[in-house]
């Protein structure tokens, strides 16, 4: 992927982070893609979510797989290892990476056709798996690479720019990922940071699975009359359930309470998640009513977002293969073989 | 019918239908010949299938230690009516064929040349046994019975194993010894026991195991520090995992956690497996994952990916009888150039080829060294007749002192000295640059990508940036070739002739130029164990006038490999190919040449 590098200028008065890190930090390098891409506003969102948290950068990798959305991972956090894999495959690539070392934060960035199409399989095996990272899909209805054929999430009825009606039924990651056990489900737009930051630290605070599929129109090839993933279109038919509100550990919860459309959840790592719902009725934790309430709204013509579901008392990849809490890179060697008299005693059985 | 005594050299094979038990029976009679001191080997002939099918198991029995196909059959024992006639046939002139002779056989086989021995196997087991399941198990143990008193094999052997196997269980142990005694009072009652073929304690195995080379291999993993794996079932390839996955519940599980230091992930498919793999030789895990012939046509995207990218990672191929779907219970050795070329554009890999459960143990271990001293994916490939055959092999030894090489990691100190780390610059020359592992420090990031990169780790599409890449990784295919394992050598002598053979072909070769010395052929021998080919492999070629490559597929690949990479001269070089599946054995050898050099009298 195309990648420049960006002349690094840290402002004396720019804010710091518990780290002393400024958002400088948590920078790549400049990005290639077509000015206006959702994509680029998923990478700021990422940035500052990462910032916020204050993570230290070396401490989190970056993988994707092939794809305009998959090329991003180049343009955010420069200080960490990234794993630009191969076309759909990134969750198994990261899978492999985690099972090595439980301790790193993992971001995986991934396109509508990249996990929907060719990477759908490993898709919902990592779902499967609860495997810990974060997974974001860059939904643009359309594959922008290879320039702007139909994917999979292409809506009934949407056209293409050159006119050309799509026919066959979407798959919406959203209700394909709560079907099948999914622990972090959420939905957000490009274009709406105010949701999508706060969503990204909750998922990279989640232990388990989180996925955000984030709308994210395409200008170039996507963002016309009739397509339903259009900058346009988003925002007409835009409709927050729950807005995330992520609350580190130390910090005191107000008025936990307050309202009745408040929903507390709190995190793995004892901080705390606060979930404004928009409709009271909304309930986070309960994966059928979530799922009734998307394919609902989703026959209505709206795009519901928000943080739709969370379940954070689901094992991990890691519990359920019962690892050890060190990371398994970092084992020291005599704890790993039998040595001569494991191997005599192996042996014993094959005279 | 030949009177005249031959100890110990013959082969007994057994036709049974597959899901009836008949394994631990033949382990049993196998095992027995390996008690008493003499050579043996073990081939079982399975279908793809799980009940009901034929199968076939082979025992041969070799007080000179050859341990390949023999080609012959000295006993039958025909357990399945299904396949009597075509077992009946396969009787080598001279030998004998035991049958159950509850029923009655049909009377138009018959063979003059051989001798038949019935046994009411059935019935005496319906007789003294009630439940359904037990009476069918222990006809199998009564024709081990029955082979003891033929072939003389000692019976304190055999109840030794019995009570090995089922001292805990009484009842076990009491029918399995009492359907034993049936087969075999009946054989002294109504045979000439023994018979000219014989066993006679050798102590020829001593210091030796019989061992299947997956269970090898997975032992080779676990004693390297594998700590991820990756893999999706396929025969003849998924008892590796297995075994290892009961090796780690042993020796990697904390007792007071229950944790393991290991993570064995069944994929998705084979893409997913190999993905899993290279994400955490990667992350700085040793990392392996294990398929065969379809698997592999699945992973090449991915091997691809780790040759540019130079990630290690090692992967087990337990070659079976392709293309395609093939014939999945049936060996060859099929995949030598789609694994030393996979994945399009310009791809080589590492392969190593063990010839047996021995050195799939220690070339296992050995690929994971490999693998991070070079920064790429390293094959080992095996057959199903190393993979899932029971092989007489040294004692394996565990070197107190090895330590894995893990290759050019950067420490967290390197990296904090250093200004400016770059990932793919060729700092000693040979090659091979430094790595950084994801974590250990801030100044070790870079980005892993397998579109066009230069050696400073960036993205690029400029002509020069990447030849001066994609060069340097050839000199790195250099570096491979003074590290992987040479080539075994065996000159006989000043000979014109010779033999190149790799993997499971060995044993064969060695029987084949005993055989074909005594004739007066004498023929220098070299087996390669790796790819790369080292240099003694093209001095060995040019040192001979007319070398046959004994190989077990039909293309000949690896003369083809030989070709491609040496350039040697093409006529030199005459296949001797077998591929229809089941090992090759010395006759199929001894055959191919001696057509090469009639051809060569006749012109
Ligand atoms: C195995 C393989 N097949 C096809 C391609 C070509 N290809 C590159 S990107 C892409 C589609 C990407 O679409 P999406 O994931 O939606 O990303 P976007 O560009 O829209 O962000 C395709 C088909 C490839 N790189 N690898
Ligand atoms: S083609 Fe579309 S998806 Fe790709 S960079 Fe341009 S706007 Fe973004
Ligand atoms: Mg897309």
């Amino acid at each position: 992927m195309s990648y420049i590098a960006k002349p690094k200028v840290v402002h004396p008065g720019l804010p710091r982070n518990e780290l002393g890190l400024s958002m400088r930090d948590y920078e790549g390098g400049m990005s290639t893609l077509c000015a206006g891409c959702g994509h680029d506003s998923i990478t700021a969102a990422l940035v500052q979510a990462a910032f916020e948290l204050s993570l230290p950068p070396h401490r989190m990798a970056k993988l994707s797989g092939i794809g305009c959305s998959s090329k991003t991972p180049a343009y955010f956090l420069s200080a960490s290892h990234g794993f630009n894999s191969v076309h759909g495959r990134m969750a198994s690539v990261a899978t492999g990476a985690n099972a090595a070392n439980n301790e790193l934060v993992y971001v995986g960035v991934s396109g509508d056709g990249d996990t929907l199409s060719i990477g759908l399989g490993q898709f919902c095996h990592a779902i499967r798996r609860n495997l810990n990272m974060l997974y974001i899909i860059e939904n643009n209805g359309v594959y922008g690479l290879t320039k702007g054929q139909f994917s999979a999430s292409a809506d009934i009825g949407s056209k293409a720019k050159k006119g050309e009606v799509n026919r066959q039924p979407p798959i919406d990651p959203c209700l394909l990922a709560l079907s099948i056990g999914c622990t972090f489900v959420a939905r957000s737009f490009s274009g709406d940071k105010e949701q999508l930051v706060p969503l990204i630290k909750a998922a990279i605070r989640h232990r388990g699975f989180a996925m955000i599929d984030v709308i994210s129109p395409c200008v170039t090839f996507n963002n016309h009359e009739g397509s339903t993933k259009s900058y346009d279109f988003t925002r007409r038919h835009y409709q927050p359930a729950v807005y995330a509100d992520y609350v580190p550990p130390a910090q005191e919860i107000r008025s936990e309470q307050a309202a009745g459309s408040l929903q507390a959840v709190t995190m793995h790592d004892g901080s705390r998640l606060l979930l404004h719902k928009v409709g009271a009725d909304y309930d986070a934790t309960d994966r059928l009513a979530a799922f009734g309430y998307l394919s609902r709204h989703q026959a209505e013509g709206a795009i519901v977002t928000g943080l739709l579901y969370i379940d954070e008392n689901s094992p991990d990849m890691h519990e359920l293969q019962a690892t050890p809490e060190r990371p398994l890179n970092s084992l020291p060697y005599a704890e790993l073989h039998p040595g001569q008299k494991g191997l005599d005693a192996i042996q014993a059985r094959f005279r | 019918m030949s009177t005249q005594v031959r100890n110990n050299d013959f082969t007994i094979r057994i036709a049974n239908v597959n899901g009836t038990g008949s394994a631990s029976a033949n382990t049993l009679l196998m095992k027995a010949f390996f008690r008493m001191g003499i050579p043996v080997a073990g081939k079982n002939y399975f279908p793809s299938n799980i009940q009901g099918l034929p199968t076939w198991y082979e025992i041969r029995v070799s007080d000179e230690g050859y341990i390949c196909r023999s080609g012959r059959v000295d006993i039958m024992v025909a357990m399945n009516a299904q396949t009597y006639q075509k077992d009946l046939a396969a009787v080598s002139p001279g030998g004998y064929l035991l049958y159950d002779s509850t029923w009655p056989r049909d009377k138009q086989l018959a063979r003059e040349d051989i001798s038949v021995f019935g046994v009411p196997l059935s019935r005496m087991c319906n007789e003294r046994f009630t439940r359904a399941r037990e009476r069918v198990l222990m006809k199998n143990i009564a024709y081990v019975g029955v082979l003891a008193a033929l072939l003389d094999i000692d019976v304190e052997a055999v109840k030794t194993l019995l009570r090995e196997s089922y001292g805990a269980k009484p009842q076990l142990l009491d029918g399995n010894q009492l359907a034993f005694d049936l087969g075999y009072d009946y054989a002294r009652e109504h045979f000439p026991c023994p018979l000219p073929i014989r066993a006679r304690a050798a102590g020829k195995t001593a210091g030796h195991i019989m061992v299947d080379g997956n269970t090898t291999a997975a032992m080779g993993a676990l004693f390297a520090g594998a700590t991820v794996v990756g893999w999706y079932p396929i025969t003849p390839s998924t008892s590796v995992i297995d075994s290892f996955k009961s090796m780690a519940e042993r020796w990697r599980r904390d007792p007071q956690t229950g944790r393991q230091a290991v993570a064995i992930v069944q994929a998705e498919d084979e893409l997913a497996a190999i993905g899993m793999v290279l994400g955490a030789g990667w992350n700085g895990a040793r990392a392996f994952t294990s398929t065969s012939g379809p698997g592999i046509s699945l992973m090449s995207e991915f091997l691809g990916y780790g040759y540019f990218t130079e990630i290690p990672a090692v992967l087990i191929n337990v070659q079976r009888c392709g293309p395609s779907t093939g014939m999945p219970t049936r060996t060859q050795q099929g995949d030598i150039l789609a694994c030393a070329y996979a994945s399009h554009g310009d791809t080589r890999h590492v392969l190593l080829f063990p010839a047996n459960p021995e050195e799939a143990f220690y070339l296992t271990a050995e690929a994971f060294n490999l693998a991070e001293r070079l920064q790429t994916p390293v094959m080992v490939l095996t057959d199903l007749d190393i993979g899932m055959n029971d092989w007489m092999c040294p004692e394996l030894k565990w070197d107190a002192a090895y330590q894995p090489d893990r290759g050019k990691v950067m420490s967290a100190e390197q990296l904090e000295k250093i200004e400016k780390f770059h990932r793919y610059l060729d700092v000693d020359g040979d090659g091979i640059p430094w790595r950084s592992l994801p974590g250990v420090h801030p100044k070790g990031a870079y980005f892993t990508r397998g579109s066009g990169h230069n050696r400073w780790g960036t993205y690029t599409e400029d002509a020069a940036e990447y030849r001066d890449l994609v060069d340097r990784l050839l000199k790195k295919w250099e570096t491979a070739r003074t590290l992987v394992p040479p080539a075994l050598i065996d000159h006989a002598g000043q000979h014109r002739v010779g033999i190149v053979s790799v993997g499971t072909c060995d044993g064969a070769v060695h029987e084949a130029r005993d055989r074909l010395a005594a004739t007066g052929m004498h023929a220098n021998y070299l087996r390669v164990r790796a790819f790369p080919f080292g240099s003694e492999v093209r001095e060995f070629l040019d040192a001979h006038e007319r070398i046959y490559v004994v190989e077990q597929n039909r293309d000949a690949q690896l003369r083809s490999l030989l070709l491609i990479e040496t350039g040697v001269e093409q006529d030199k070089l005459v296949p001797v190919l077998h591929y229809d599946g089941m090992p090759v054995s010395a006759d199929d050898i001894i055959k191919g040449i001696n057509q090469d050099v009639l051809k060569g009298k006749a012109a």
